[in-house]
């Protein structure tokens, strides 16, 4: 690894080898746990719960089986799933628009706008569960995926304005004038300039949304019985279920995030350097 | 026929009035440059032209066709924009393509259309490339490429060299110029570079604060600027200005001398004379020299003349020195003057 | 007019560098023709958000309100609130919620400090070290509190490593019900783990737009590291210090999932009073209360955070 760090280009060797060393004691910091969830969740549940543990773990698979077949868990994955992806949709098809709002036009109201965005990112959100619990069941979004996930949207809704602000800002108007006047109109414009361009960003933002929907705990607890979504079953069965498999539960929640953060690297930064305008 | 007719065009943004009342006319085939300062309004103007502004009040004709309400699609013009506007996610040949797509026209007539054109503009090696694999000078040339392409009635450019080094821009300059009077299109071309306006233009509407002060031949606003405004912003050192009072009719008080002028009953006026128009040696203007600018084909002199600055440009063989006294006589046939109140120009 | 240089950029700011600046002066210049429609567009865009921020935000958060201050037949009382202060755990909840933020929050300011500034000076691997660190992002809080139960709890690898150290002989109960100090330190260690990355990202992107130059100006100046940082980065660097402590605190009140997968119920916090109200003891109004207490102290203390880094307007970047 310090081959493939390394430090500022000034300053002593020492300065150096502190700096990487730091460098690398912080990446273990992150590393390591997520690294000891999965050696635990490919373990075997006898493995798991030996003291002291063996200094090579043996790879076996069965707790991860066993945590599959458990009762519910399939459910409670593929309810997961669906809940993030309608997340994303509500999300990302109405954060799309008011971020490209903000980013193109100056209007009456807008900074009352987004004022009101950035206030539901400073606001114990998971706590609406509360309220929208008892109005669900009168309207009869209790208990729904849809429910869930509108909850979620809402948590991930700020961050997707934010994000489509960002993208959208970062596309000259230049270029959607000169396919006006080379003879688009606005939606257009929009279709062959404006979306190829923002497109990767757009999945980043999407991808954004589904990782908010496919972690959040309180609110799925608090709004679902039946259908469970991963984290809340997860949660739900902490007292009951055995040691390897809250941890083989664990690791599956947390190796989608791996990936997503991966995808969505590039667009935290770029989010947060304007959302603090 | 593509004349453009701008009628008591006005635009306000909230309390600033951007534009005030503009009428201007440019004929057909014409090359029409607006020239000013940054934030004079040259560029609302003809994005209101362009159809990307909508006028606060006023109407555009292109032709015989009322096109203020119509949107730029609708309007026969293509832009060349400042920062080009070259998509970024299209082939050179699908950016000048672009529009005849929209179009509808048939494969064939776009192939030829997109080879002619930029064989034209000397980009047909670079077709196949991305605008990220292109330098400025090149993108430039796709951008105009994909205006002349559209054939089109007007092309409207915004400041298109300005992003262009300094010899790239003259050679760019030169070869707009040919390509365009080969066009049969009208141009509006918007700069705040007067030695491009100047080079380029048929005619200069020079522009300050929301109004047109002078539109004019290149040459008529170099010898005769309408007003004070012009004549301090165009030429390089700008006019020289000195307070003139009456003295008698047709007779003025300049810096100490008594020179003959306008018979106007004013009792002040603005005495104005361009940096080359004056000569050195017996004249009734004392010059105290403050500092040299050798510039090799001339020098440029930075003086002060009744405690205002007061540049002369003599030639570079001239012994002067800092701290010398010079007398400097003005050419009288390019003596101009000015009325410091409503600061346009006084016919001598 | 927009600069020349970041015009047509793609805008994929893979790493934040100077031209992510510009994004901030974002150049909106509508074409209010009448032709583009533009005039009514900006709010047909913005309708869809109006609306599900009305109907799943201000609608509800105004239910809550009521419902906490209100009694079944509609008079406003306090008694909820009283039977919430008055619950025999209360004290408790309250004193571990906030010096768990009191404890977690600096650490984190000073941890995401010392990451954002050591990957501004980062020649190489820079993405690599910024992909690692910003892993916890992506992470649910349950599942932090998993990852740190497989560490302290009894047969965990925490008690494994001390074994073969030879510094204990029989595993140590972390997580009982005995050890309230090191059920805290368990429970700060993972919340510091978990939610470092998101002042990080913050931070990152914050120092992206600071100039180089501001510093080097100062370097030229005279002025050492440190120096540097105190007087240049840090003053510069207050608007996403603020972003960054506001969204960091109001999490911190509202930790939950992280307590609840290391302790059970051992060690109480609001958000799980909140839960046990609503689901154990079927106390919505109570809970309600507790939703309305959590608010008030997170209004408070972006409050707090606001004045403590205020900027003048003129001043900034």
């Amino acid at each position: 690894m310090s081959t493939l760090v390394d430090g500022p280009v000034r300053g002593g060797r020492g300065q150096r080898v502190l700096f990487i060393a730091t460098t690398v004691i912080l990446c273990l910091w992150v590393l390591v746990p997520i690294y000891l969830l999965f050696v635990n969740a490919v373990s075997s549940s006898s493995d798991v719960t030996t003291f002291p543990k063996p200094r090579v773990p043996a790879i076996d698979l069965e707790s991860l089986r066993f945590f599959m077949n458990y009762q519910g868990v399939a459910r409670a994955s593929w309810n997961s799933l669906v809940v993030a992806c309608t997340t994303m949709v509500i999300a990302i098809g109405i954060g799309a628009p008011a971020g490209y709002a903000l980013s193109r036009f100056d209007f009456r109201g807008k900074s009352a706008f987004r004022l009101l965005v950035l206030l539901t990112r400073a606001f114990p959100l998971p706590l609406l569960a509360l309220p929208l619990a008892i109005l669900y069941i009168r309207v009869g979004l209790d208990d729904t995926v849809l429910g869930i996930a509108c909850v979620h949207a809402l948590l991930a809704m700020p961050f997707a304005v934010l994000i489509n602000f960002s993208l959208f800002s970062g596309i000259p108007v230049e270029l959607e004038e000169a396919a006006w006047t080379l003879g688009c109109n606005r939606w257009q414009a929009f279709r062959k300039v404006v979306l190829p361009l923002v497109l990767p960003g757009l999945t980043a933002s999407a991808i954004f949304a589904f990782v908010i929907s496919w972690n959040e705990v309180f609110a799925a607890a608090v709004l679902t019985i039946e259908h469970r979504t991963l984290p809340a079953f997860l949660l739900q069965s902490l007292n009951s279920a055995p040691l390897h498999l809250k941890f083989a539960g664990g690791a599956m929640l947390v190796l989608p995030a791996l990936f997503f953060i991966f995808a969505v690297r590039k667009y935290l930064f770029a989010m947060w350097g304007i959302a603090n305008r | 026929m593509a004349e453009i007719r701008i009628n008591r065009v006005a635009k306000q943004f909230g309390k600033t009035h951007a534009l005030q009342a503009i009428d201007l006319t440019i004929a057909d085939r014409e090359f029409m440059v607006l020239l000013g300062a940054s934030g004079c309004g040259k560029t609302t103007l003809l994005r209101i032209v362009a159809g990307l502004e909508t006028a606060t009040a006023g109407q555009v004709h292109i032709g015989d066709r009322r096109v203020d309400q119509l949107p730029p699609k609708a309007r026969g013009i293509a832009m060349v924009f400042q920062n080009y506007a070259v998509f970024p996610h299209l082939t050179v040949y699908e950016n000048i393509a672009f529009g005849l797509r929209m179009a509808k026209l048939a494969d064939s007539e776009i192939d030829k259309r997109v080879n002619r054109t930029a064989a034209l503009m000397h980009i047909d090696p670079l077709l196949k490339r991305y605008s990220g694999q292109l330098s400025g000078g090149q993108r430039q040339r796709v951008a105009v490429s994909r205006a002349l392409a559209m054939e089109p009635d007007v092309i409207l450019m915004d400041e298109p060299l300005s992003n262009l080094d300094a010899l790239l821009r003259m050679e760019m300059r030169a070869e707009l110029k040919s390509v365009l009077a080969e066009s049969n299109t009208t141009t509006i071309y918007v700069t705040h570079d007067q030695v491009e306006a100047m080079s380029m233009a048929d005619r200069i509407a020079i522009m300050d604060q929301g109004h047109i002060v002078q539109c004019d031949v290149p040459v008529e606003i170099y010898r005769n600027p309408a007003a004070h405004f012009v004549g301090s912003f165009i030429g390089n050192p700008p006019m020289n200005f000195l307070k003139a009072s009456r003295v008698d009719t047709g007779q003025w008080r300049v810096a100490g001398a008594t020179l003959s002028g306008p018979g106007s009953d004013k009792n002040a006026l603005d005495f104005a004379i361009r940096p080359e128009d004056i000569t050195v040696g017996e004249g009734p203007l004392q010059a105290e020299v403050r500092l040299l600018e050798p510039l090799g084909s001339h020098t440029l002199l930075a003086c002060r003349v009744d405690n205002t600055a007061f540049r002369v440009i003599v030639d570079s063989d001239t012994s002067v020195s800092i701290g010398d006294t010079l007398s400097l006589n003005p050419m009288a046939d390019r003596v101009r003057w000015f009325d410091p109140d409503t600061q346009l120009a006084v016919p001598s | 007019m927009l600069g020349s240089g970041r015009a047509f950029r793609r805008p994929l700011p893979g790493r934040v560098s100077s031209h992510e600046t510009a994004l901030g002066h974002v150049h909106t210049r509508a074409p209010d023709s009448d032709a583009m429609n533009s005039r009514s567009l900006p709010y047909l865009l913005i309708a869809p958000a109006l609306l599900f921020l009305a109907v799943f935000f201000l609608y509800p958060f105004s239910l809550v309100a009521w419902q906490a201050f209100s009694t079944d037949e509609g008079r406003l009382t306090t008694e909820h609130f009283a039977d919430m202060v008055g619950y025999w755990k209360f004290n408790d909840t309250l004193r571990n919620t906030l010096w768990l933020a009191a404890i977690v929050v600096p650490i984190q300011l000073v941890l995401s400090l010392l990451m954002a500034t050591m990957v501004s000076k980062m020649q190489r691997g820079r993405d690599m070290v910024l992909y690692i660190w910003t892993i916890p992002l992506g992470i649910s809080d349950l599942a932090a509190g998993l990852i740190w139960l497989a560490i302290f709890e009894q047969t965990g690898y925490l008690n494994s490593i001390l074994h073969g150290l030879g510094l204990i002989e029989q595993p140590v109960a972390f997580l009982g019900y005995q050890s309230k100090l090191t059920l805290f330190v368990a429970i700060m260690l993972a919340e510091v783990w978990r939610a470092t990355a998101i002042m990080l990202v913050i931070l990152v992107a914050g120092i992206g737009l600071i100039p180089k130059e501001y510093n080097e100006a100062a370097e030229v100046f005279g002025a050492g590291p440190w120096q540097r940082f105190r007087r240049v980065t840090f003053p510069l660097l207050k608007p996403s210090l603020q972003t960054a402590l506001i969204l960091r605190v109001i999490l911190a009140f509202e930790v939950f999932a992280v307590v609840i997968a290391l302790s059970g119920t051992q060690f109480p916090v609001l958000m799980g009073a909140v839960y046990e109200r609503q689901f154990v003891l079927r106390d919505t109004s109570v809970a309600a209360a507790y939703a309305m207490l959590i608010l008030a102290i997170s209004i408070a203390f972006t409050l707090l955070v606001l004045w403590w880094l205020r900027v003048p307007k003129e001043a900034r970047i």
